[in-house]
């Protein structure tokens, strides 16, 4: 864990670069992490960015399966939004944790 | 309502003493039908590693007098999971795999072989194939299984013919044929998508493969691909750290990110949605795992069908007498037979807690302790929970041991291969395994493993 500061705001990350703490988050922090990814986003994003972080709120697990079923995109939209790493990058940019298997 | 043998046997013993203590024979005749009928029902539904141990533990602490338990599962067999892994490598055979079901039921408890068609949480039934049962409690432990038709072109032309499973007993019997006689070329292990029953068992099985095909002596005509969706083989950074080295040293190579779309049958390539191609000469594939279509059709999952529960008291989160557990929960821990194993201690403590009207207890921390095959007779042994990553340390004892954790051994080996007896002898019996424990210990554990930046 250490700390960084993100658009101005100094936040907690874990080795990966996500944020340890998801209150932590705001619009201006997902747009610069977004940028150092190398996506501009979109309404389109943050509205999958949104749903991600409702479903982790409620203590949900995300699988691309459930964006894809959100209604809001499918799979093959979510691959264009977040390139080489849909679930990945979008959890980073929303501030949750990275997606993981047990080891 | 149900009257079984066992229950009249139970009574008539009762008035056997009562009348010797004088008292009226038809009054007591009275008494047995209303105590018979007024028995309250526990039903479990699956009769798998979960179900099978929530009976053998119920039976002990549930009034025999009040409670009549009942277990419905449509098979006959009961298998050894964990043994999936070793059958298409000729290291188990099947016998060391099966066995009859009914073995591991308590006699008390009504054991009833018949599809379950649907659950009617509103009015507390179940309805199977020919008969409807009513319960006070319902405990819920159906399990998972793969579902190949969710992806286009997996059950196709090539399905059983050069692309396989190894998490069904026929799936993995079908793959040891295919590899008895296979000559080599491009072996891909992939995974459809998260969760997956036992998650490290694709790993496991690339290493059993590298092993398998070393000791051939055709290694250098297989080209081994591990296939997932996630970030890379090890997600965890502890884990990525210690042991991201077995991949290099094996040489399997990797492929990370790969959201599956389809399979081309003719081109014998698997598609992701970015249009990515992955060339295969025999496909092992982990297709998705969803909970038992009995859970959809009762309006109980979510869509995989695995029921929202409580994370730490196993209470479904709909229904307050319906209790879940194992792989057919939506908790995210393990779905694993360790896992169900301590989930069973708690829960047992928690049917007794709601059926006498107490608070329930928020014990299960998602507890799993696993061992890792890593191939030539050496295994890993990791032990995490909801919260704290796999680590270094001993296990079960502190001091000495004599397992380590998330370091490779020989005795880590022979602990998995222990496991198959303590499991058919143990655990579906529900008896504790002596010195581990239901929530996750933390001594003898060392927090030495400084993750990798990246």
């Amino acid at each position: 864990m250490s700390v960084k500061t993100i658009a101005g705001v100094s936040v907690n990350v874990s080795e990966d670069g996500y944020l340890d703490d998801m209150n932590q988050w705001n619009e201006e922090i997902a747009k610069e992490i977004a940028t150092e990814i190398g996506i501009e986003l979109t309404p389109k994003h943050f509205e999958v960015i949104n749903y991600l972080r409702e479903k982790t709120l409620a203590k949900e697990a995300l699988t691309i399966r459930s964006v894809g079923k959100s209604g809001i995109v499918d799979v093959k939209q979510l691959y264009v939004l977040f390139p080489k790493g849909p679930l990945k990058f979008s959890s980073k940019i929303a501030g949750i944790p990275k997606p993981t298997s047990c080891i | 309502m149900h009257t079984d043998f066992y229950h009249i046997k139970y009574y008539v013993t009762k008035v056997t003493l009562l009348k010797i203590k004088g008292i009226n024979l038809m009054s007591l005749i009275a008494i047995i039908k209303t105590k018979v009928l007024d028995m309250k029902n526990l039903i479990i539904l699956g009769a798998g590693t979960s179900g099978t141990m929530m009976a053998n533990h119920l039976i002990h602490k549930l009034y025999k007098d009040q409670w009549k338990i009942t277990i419905v599962d449509q098979y006959k067999t009961h298998y050894y999971q964990p043994g999936f892994l070793f059958l298409p490598f000729d290291i188990y055979t099947e016998k060391q795999v099966k066995k009859v079901g009914k073995k591991f039921i308590p006699k008390e408890v009504v054991y009833i072989q018949k599809k379950i068609e649907q659950i009617f949480p509103e009015e507390n039934k179940v309805q199977l194939e020919d008969e409807t049962l009513y319960y006070d409690v319902l405990i819920v432990a159906t399990g998972s299984k793969i579902a190949p038709e969710e992806t286009a072109g997996l059950i196709g032309p090539l399905w059983k013919k050069d692309i396989f499973d190894f998490y069904t007993y026929e799936g993995a019997l079908a793959l040891r044929d295919k590899l008895r006689n296979w000559e080599g070329g491009k072996l891909v292990v992939h995974i459809t998508e998260m969760p997956i029953k036992c998650p490290v068992a694709p790993l496991e099985f690339s290493f059993l493969a590298d092993a398998y095909f070393r000791k051939k002596g055709i290694r250098d005509k297989v080209e081994i691909t591990y296939v997932t969706p996630l970030s890379g083989a090890f997600t965890k950074p502890t884990c990525t750290t210690a042991l991201n080295y077995l991949l290099k040293d094996k040489g399997i190579k990797i492929e990370t990110d790969f959201a599956i779309e389809s399979v081309d049958n003719d081109k014998k390539v698997i598609i992701d949605y970015a249009e990515r191609e992955i060339p295969f000469d025999l496909l092992i594939t982990i297709p998705t795992n969803m909970g038992d279509e009995v859970i959809a059709k009762s309006g109980l999952g979510d869509d995989l069908n695995f029921i929202p529960t409580d994370h730490n008291t196993l209470q479904s989160k709909a229904h307050e007498n319906i209790f879940v557990i194992g792989d057919a929960t939506n908790v995210p821990a393990s779905k694993a037979g360790s896992v169900a194993h301590f989930q069973a201690e708690t829960l047992t403590d928690n049917i007794l807690l709601y059926i006498d009207g107490y608070p329930l207890k928020k014990e299960f921390d998602g507890h799993a302790n696993c061992f890792i095959e890593t191939g030539n007779n050496k295994a890993l042994l990791i032990d995490f929970n909801y919260v704290t990553e796999p680590v270094h340390g001993n296990f079960p004892f502190a001091k000495f041991g004599p397992l380590k954790l998330l370091k490779e051994s020989v005795l880590n080996h022979w602990g998995k291969m222990a496991f198959r007896w303590i499991y058919w002898n143990m655990l579906l019996k529900g008896i504790a395994i002596p010195f581990v424990s239901r929530n996750m210990s933390f001594k003898g554990k060392v927090f030495d493993i400084k993750p990798e930046t990246k």
